[in-house]
């Protein structure tokens, strides 16, 4: 018995070993009926000192499980069927949770995915940090040490203000600020390594761009193994030494990012670099078929009339703070104008107005001053029952499928009730004729008719919120991050749809974003906005290639996979 | 922050203000001839005419409507709701005489419920044994099905008659005390206990519990550390609201066993129609479930710094 445990000891200063390693690990769920379907299939991991290793995979791929299972948090509802996790060469696979907690933070620091909701509300960050160097000290110590220790960590996390932080609850800080405090967390326990589980998925591309920039110095400073998870296959080309395609529990591909980039040896991977928006230098030409059945022609798109004009919108909420009110412009003297049958893109990042315009744009939101024409028609000061027929031409795509159809209704009757509403068919069969039609228009079929939502993919339900917004043949769609909440390959193939359906019927499209590398593939024209101010607005070719603001700039430079890490050497 | 107590303050008076008008409307407005309530209904046809002037002129029923209201309005918010009809004592000294009684009763009762509830939401969390936690989590609803008066009587058998550990009725002594509050605790101890099971399992799925875990700490050590004040929350507002019920809810308990009360001065008032005496207890018992309110209330930002921060800065609508 001594002699295994000297041996995991010499083992564990060898160099040789991973800071972990992950060998055929296979986690199963139990589902309803008490039978166990695998989540994850005899993986291997291993991540080294100083290395970035990055998982890539689409939504249910089994990354995040995988990650739970080597960090010993998975639900009681899963269970490891084979395979063991070492920590150093010291395998805790089976360890029960008073022993792994030991491991936890001291050994390996977590970094989860989103900020906002990743803090304790009622607790000061201050204590927040000291409770994670409290658990994770060898001998206890006296509570001075510990405030000393936690702002030191606040400071490495690189919130260079760490006193005042301390003592401030999380609804005080940005997302951003809130990411740096929750790495500080993992940093406490002075780590070795680092697992991310999609650390900057809820944050805007700036923001992303400095904190993963600053997680590379650390791994540099302090030497730290990281397992980066994401989504992001341009995360991924930006920041790892080493990547790991997963796909249904299994990882189908692995290697040095060159090596991935140069000869992708998997379709799914293939398919996934061929799918990232950040990858792709035009816009996305109509598929063969729309471009036939077609009746918009797109070479004359350049000239087109305006269909929408928005012109100086202005709204401002106003926030009280103890006796003074401050306006909190949301919007200040905005202008747009789409042009018939193309696609404006509105970019911006997170409070910059971009939803206030869209709101306003649909007729969703008073304006306190300017005017949206649609047409020849006032958007603006428009009474109910005047709005309610230019909704008829006006339509919005909501950013979340998963909570903009009703539950409880069919597909059927999703798409039918805007068609009821307006009494826009006059017999049964004339309804059921056009319902069908919708399906096809968005390439599904009519045996999706009596589906719920719950039965469809994220895809699918956007292909029906698509279907319902096309159902009284309006002249413009607003979309406001209609492709947000999907994943790569699925958002690819809903571009793909709104260009078909664009070229096919002549529709305008508001394309409300916060992901440039998308506008890239859809946009004619591009606004980009800034603090409730249009920065700069122009064609697509002109803001995205020769951008004339510095913020346009920054926020060129800030979207992943367009600077691929060891292309340059 | 000043705004907000204000407005929690207006809140509680005009519930009190409300209770008084509409019981006044209710007991001396509507019935025909608020004087007939005063007498015996038996001995009603033998009173004569002048004692009836008389007893009118007294209680002011020969003056307007609106006058008598507001006679009666300044002088309820000076505390004096006039004298009982049945003993003619005055209707606050008979309240305040048992009022202690029931106070205690009902702070006991909650006090009671609040720990089941906080027992019964901890044990379902914190277990790993399904079977355990839900069985735990049967309970709230078995508590909530047992009628009032039955759980006395069954606790009377029980403890008082057989083994005889407790006595079986009056208020002496703290012995006397614990029956009564077991039996009005238990069944208000429902809610309370479904909604902090709820409100647990629900704050043990949030991302900083993940975070809290992945610092290093144990399971035990989250669910006090972390879930524990997140999930009390809205256990607060439900407790506020309780502690009315119960004060009301005191008079079966308070007759089953014999205890003096509120409860029990209720009962008799409406028993013998002693109109003052009702008003007066039903403002009582609204004066108390705001004035419970406005606690909550107050105490909520304390708790929660993201309401303080509402507080502080708060957004309104342009005009």
């Amino acid at each position: 018995m001594s002699a295994t445990i000297i041996e995991e000891i010499v083992r564990e200063q060898a160099e040789a070993e991973p800071l972990l390693r992950i060998t055929d690990l296979s986690i199963d769920y139990r589902d309803r009926r008490r039978s166990w379907t695998p989540a994850v299939e005899r993986v291997n991991v291993e991540v080294r000192q100083g290395e970035v290793v990055t998982l890539v995979g689409e939504s249910g791929s089994g990354k995040t499980t995988l990650i739970q299972g080597a960090l010993g948090l998975l639900p009681p509802s899963a269970r490891i069927r084979s395979g063991s996790i070492a920590y150093s060469g010291v395998d805790v696979t089976g360890w029960p949770d008073q022993r792994l907690a030991r491991v936890r933070g001291n050994y390996v620091g977590f970094i989860p995915q989103d900020p906002n909701t990743s803090l304790n509300p009622v607790k000061r960050i201050g204590q927040q940090v000291v409770e994670a160097v409290r658990f994770n000290e060898p001998e206890p110590t006296d509570r001075d040490r510990h405030r000393t220790a936690a702002l030191e960590s606040l400071r490495t996390a690189g919130l260079k203000d760490a006193e005042r932080v301390f003592s401030q609850y999380p609804h005080e800080l940005s997302g951003g600020m809130k990411q740096r405090a929750l790495i500080a967390i993992a940093l406490a326990g002075k780590p070795k390594i680092i697992v991310a589980d999609e650390p900057t998925s809820a944050l805007d591309v700036t923001v992303q761009r400095v904190i993963l920039d600053h997680l590379e110095n650390l791994r540099q400073q302090l030497g730290l193994g990281i397992l980066l998870v994401t989504h992001d296959l341009g995360v991924a080309l930006d920041r790892s030494d080493r990547i790991l395609v997963m796909q249904s529990g299994q990882i189908v591909e692995e290697g040095p990012v060159r090596q991935l980039l140069a000869a992708p040896g998997n379709d799914y991977t293939r398919r996934l670099l061929d799918a990232a928006p950040a990858r792709h230098a035009e816009r996305l030409q109509p598929s063969h078929e729309a471009q036939h059945g077609g009746r918009a022609e797109t070479g004359s798109a350049a000239a087109a009339e305006p269909v929408l004009r928005a012109a100086s919108l202005t709204k401002a909420y106003i926030t009280r703070k103890g006796r003074t009110s401050t306006p909190f412009l949301a919007l200040a003297d905005a202008d747009l104008t789409v042009r018939t049958g193309t696609t404006h893109a509105i970019v911006g990042e997170s409070g910059a107005g971009k939803s206030t315009l869209a709101g306003i744009l649909a007729g969703f939101i008073p304006t306190d001053g300017g005017s949206v024409l649609l047409g020849d028609h006032e958007v603006t000061g428009a009474r109910h029952a005047q709005l309610r027929e230019l909704r008829r031409d006006l339509q919005f795509v909501f950013q979340n499928p998963y909570t903009s159809l009703d539950p409880r209704y069919t597909v059927g009757r999703i798409i039918a009730e805007p068609l009821r509403a307006f009494k826009a068919t006059r017999t049964r069969e004339e309804l059921a004729g056009r319902v069908s039609e919708l399906l096809q228009a968005v390439s599904l079929n009519d045996s999706y008719l009596n589906r719920l939502p719950a039965q469809l993919s994220g895809g699918q339900r956007q292909r029906v919120a698509i279907a319902r917004a096309l159902a009284l043949n309006p002249k413009v769609l607003v979309l406001d991050e209609a492709v947000s909440a999907l994943d790569v390959s699925v958002q690819a193939q809903i571009l793909q749809l709104l260009v078909d359906l664009q070229a096919k019927l002549g529709l305008s499209y508001v394309f409300v974003t916060h992901d440039l590398g998308v506008v890239r593939l859809i946009a004619d024209d591009v606004t980009v906005m800034k603090d409730g101010r249009v920065v700069e607005s122009g064609p697509a070719a002109r803001v995205l290639n020769a951008p004339q603001h510095d913020y346009t700039r920054t926020l060129l430079e800030a979207i992943p996979g367009t600077h691929v890490k060891g292309a340059a050497a | 922050m000043l705004g907000y107590v204000l407005s929690k303050l207006g809140r509680a008076l005009f519930v009190v203000w409300a209770a008084f008008t509409i019981t006044f409307i209710l007991l001396f407005v509507f019935p025909a001839n608020p004087v007939d309530l005063l007498f015996d209904p038996a001995e009603l046809n033998t009173i004569p005419q002048e004692v009836r002037d008389q007893v009118a002129a007294q209680y002011g029923f020969n003056q307007p409507v609106f006058v008598q209201y507001l006679e009666r309005l300044s002088q309820a918010a000076i505390g004096n709701f006039g004298n009982s009809v049945g003993s003619g004592r005055r209707v606050s000294d008979s309240l305040l005489e048992v009022l202690p009684n029931t106070l205690i009763l009902a702070a006991g009762s909650l006090v009671l419920a609040v720990l089941i509830g906080f027992a019964i939401a901890l044990l379902a969390t914190g277990t790993r044994r399904p079977w355990l936690r839900h069985l735990v989590e049967s309970l709230p609803s078995a508590s909530v099905s047992i009628p009032v008066f039955m759980f006395a009587i069954l606790l009377l058998q029980i403890f008082s008659f057989t083994l005889g550990w407790f006595p079986a009725f009056g208020d002496q002594g703290w012995q006397s005390l614990v029956l009564p509050v077991i039996t009005l605790a238990v069944p208000v101890s429902g809610p309370i206990a479904q909604l902090l099971v709820r409100s647990f399992a629900e704050e043990f799925q949030a991302g900083y519990v993940t975070t809290s875990y992945a610092k290093g700490a144990t399971r035990g050590g989250i669910i006090i550390g972390d879930v524990f004040r997140n999930a009390s929350l809205p256990a607060l507002t439900i407790a506020g609201i309780t502690f009315g019920n119960l004060i009301a809810g005191a008079v079966i308990t308070e007759t089953v066993f014999a205890r003096s009360g509120v409860g029990r001065l209720t009962q008799s008032a409406i028993n013998t129609l002693d109109v003052p005496l009702v008003q007066g207890i039903i403002v009582f018992v609204a004066a108390s479930f705001a004035l419970i309110n406005l606690l909550v209330d107050l105490i909520y930002p304390l708790l929660d710094p993201r309401l303080r921060a509402t507080l502080t800065a708060q957004p309104v609508r342009t005009a």
